[in-house]
């Protein structure tokens, strides 16, 4: 039997607080524990960014973070990022331009997207897809998912252009 | 036939959140104990017979004393925890060693980045680790802290003495990677190759750093390191020495080469054939050499 941990953390702005297996991940918890699913395990690896987390601000793959680790840390997942009554930037924009392919990965993608827009707004087209390199899958061509998250880089341009005049 | 045996996996028994750097020690004195820190690696292989050093798991990412990049008498303390993505925007450390951080964004994916650490990748042992070449011809040292008599003991051994085997080194079961440190060495050339399978997340079939005052078509104080060409990740000092500021014309080239071939030991695995290695790291020493030479 693995030791069991007590956790308390923030997820989506809610303190959270359970007991989890010591060898547990963190997907597996907000999976299995929290009614969490959007975090998706595909992999299980680190290959494939399904399971995209934002942890303090930053992007990680969940399924490769031990759940006891959770503790004390503030985590966003794509069932957090509604923003008042309505869905965020980068899900309106995935909405509008159809970035979806299988469906699957969209959820780790929109995380992941999400980092990278506020570590840097504006972005060129090669740095999104480089910052995407974690969740591509080879199944298709991805331009559509470029072109989602170009939009909301370009918005952030046009805000500063304005913002300077 | 007896059918085989599924070994349960490894379950930690233990945990411990380990707040400062004599919790840790001590929570790794009796050698039963597993650190974790990004859990990329520890995270994967955990399920594998051996990949578990102890069933206490020590978390030992809350350790303060294993954050942060510092500068110190004419060196850079790069600490344990300090992850791809900080090495990558760290800009005293891209002119003391720029080496690294040009290895940094090769490394895997963002997300890999944001938790892999320094500490990890050295402590892994694999003959594989991105990070290794770079260091080697960097020059680092790895500091080691343990527990002894309740107090906190440290040691700093030379990275190329570092390694023993595949997954092995002379740290002991008692102790922690606390940092790496690199002497402050600016203005030097810094070349970086890799190839694995895709250009992200790929597991390098080979990989090669190569670093030296460049100038004139010659490079002088030279490195030369290899990842994936032999058990441990390894500096060619044969290939170094003879190129050691001299003009780099073909045949000198040539010479290094084949002085290069001799120093490596590639295996073949699922990954790519002995030839192909050897293969691989001619054509990236060739590559480089010649870059040098024509600036
Ligand atoms: C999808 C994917 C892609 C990857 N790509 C690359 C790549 O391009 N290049 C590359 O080199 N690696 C790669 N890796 C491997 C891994 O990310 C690196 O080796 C990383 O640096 C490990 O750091 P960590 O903090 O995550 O280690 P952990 O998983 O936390 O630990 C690794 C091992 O070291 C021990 N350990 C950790 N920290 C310490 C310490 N301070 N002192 C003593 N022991 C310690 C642990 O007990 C464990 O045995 C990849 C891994 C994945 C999953
Ligand atoms: S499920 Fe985590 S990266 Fe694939
Ligand atoms: S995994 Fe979703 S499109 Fe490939």
């Amino acid at each position: 039997m693995s030791a069991m941990v007590d956790v308390t953390f923030t997820l989506n702005g809610h303190t959270t607080s359970l007991a989890v297996a010591v060898h547990d991940s963190a997907l597996t918890t907000l999976r299995d524990r929290l009614d969490h699913a959007g975090a998706k395990l595909a992999c299980g690896e680190g290959e494939c960014g399904a399971c995209t987390i934002i942890v303090d601000d930053i992007s990680v793959n969940a399924c490769l973070m031990p759940a006891p680790d959770l503790d004390g840390r503030i985590v966003r997942t794509v069932e957090g990022l509604w923003e008042g009554d309505g869905l965020s930037k980068v899900q309106d924009a995935f909405v509008r331009h159809g970035a979806v392919q299988c469906g699957f990965c969209t959820p780790g993608m929109v995380m992941q997207a999400t980092h990278l827009l506020e570590q840097q707004p504006e972005m060129s087209d090669a740095e999104v897809r480089r910052g995407l390199e974690g969740n591509t899958c080879r199944c298709t061509g991805y331009s559509k998912i470029v072109a989602a998250v170009m939009e909301v880089s370009r918005d952030a341009a046009t805000k500063t252009a304005e913002a300077a005049e | 036939m007896a059918l085989p045996q599924f070994q349960a996996a490894p379950q930690f028994e233990e945990y411990v959140n380990a707040t400062d750097l004599s919790a840790a020690v001590a929570a790794l004195a009796d050698g039963q104990g597993t650190p974790v820190a990004g859990g990329t690696d520890l995270w994967v292989q955990k399920e594998l017979p051996g990949a578990v050093a102890g069933d206490r798991l020590v978390n030992i990412k809350n350790v303060p004393e294993l954050k942060g990049i510092a500068a110190a008498d004419g060196r850079i303390r790069i600490g344990a925890l300090v992850t791809m993505t900080e090495i990558l925007g760290d800009g005293r450390l891209k002119d003391a060693a720029p080496i690294l951080a040009i290895a940094a964004d090769r490394f895997a994916s963002v997300q890999i980045r944001n938790a892999a650490t320094i500490g990890g990748n050295v402590a892994n042992a694999s003959p594989a680790a991105d990070m290794m070449p770079p260091l080697l011809c960097a020059d680092a040292a790895v500091e080691l802290a343990r527990e002894e008599g309740g107090a906190i003991s440290t040691r700093e051994v030379t990275l190329s003495e570092f390694f023993t085997g595949p997954g092995r080194s002379v740290r002991e079961s008692n102790e922690l990677v606390a940092a790496v440190i690199v002497p402050i060495q600016p203005g030097r050339y810094a070349g970086f190759c890799k190839s694995g399978p895709r250009p992200a997340l790929e597991i390098a079939r080979v990989s090669m750093a190569i670093t030296g005052e460049a100038a004139g078509g010659k490079l002088t104080n030279p490195r030369i390191a290899f990842g994936a060409v032999a058990p441990t990740p390894i500096r060619c000092t044969q290939t170094e020495a003879l190129i050691d500021g001299k003009p780099l014309d073909d045949e000198l080239i040539a010479r290094a080469l084949e002085t290069m071939d001799g120093e490596i030991s590639p295996i073949a695995d699922h990954r790519a054939s002995e030839w192909y290695r050897r293969h691989l790291a001619r054509t990236y020493l060739e590559q480089e050499l010649r870059h040098v030479r024509d600036g």
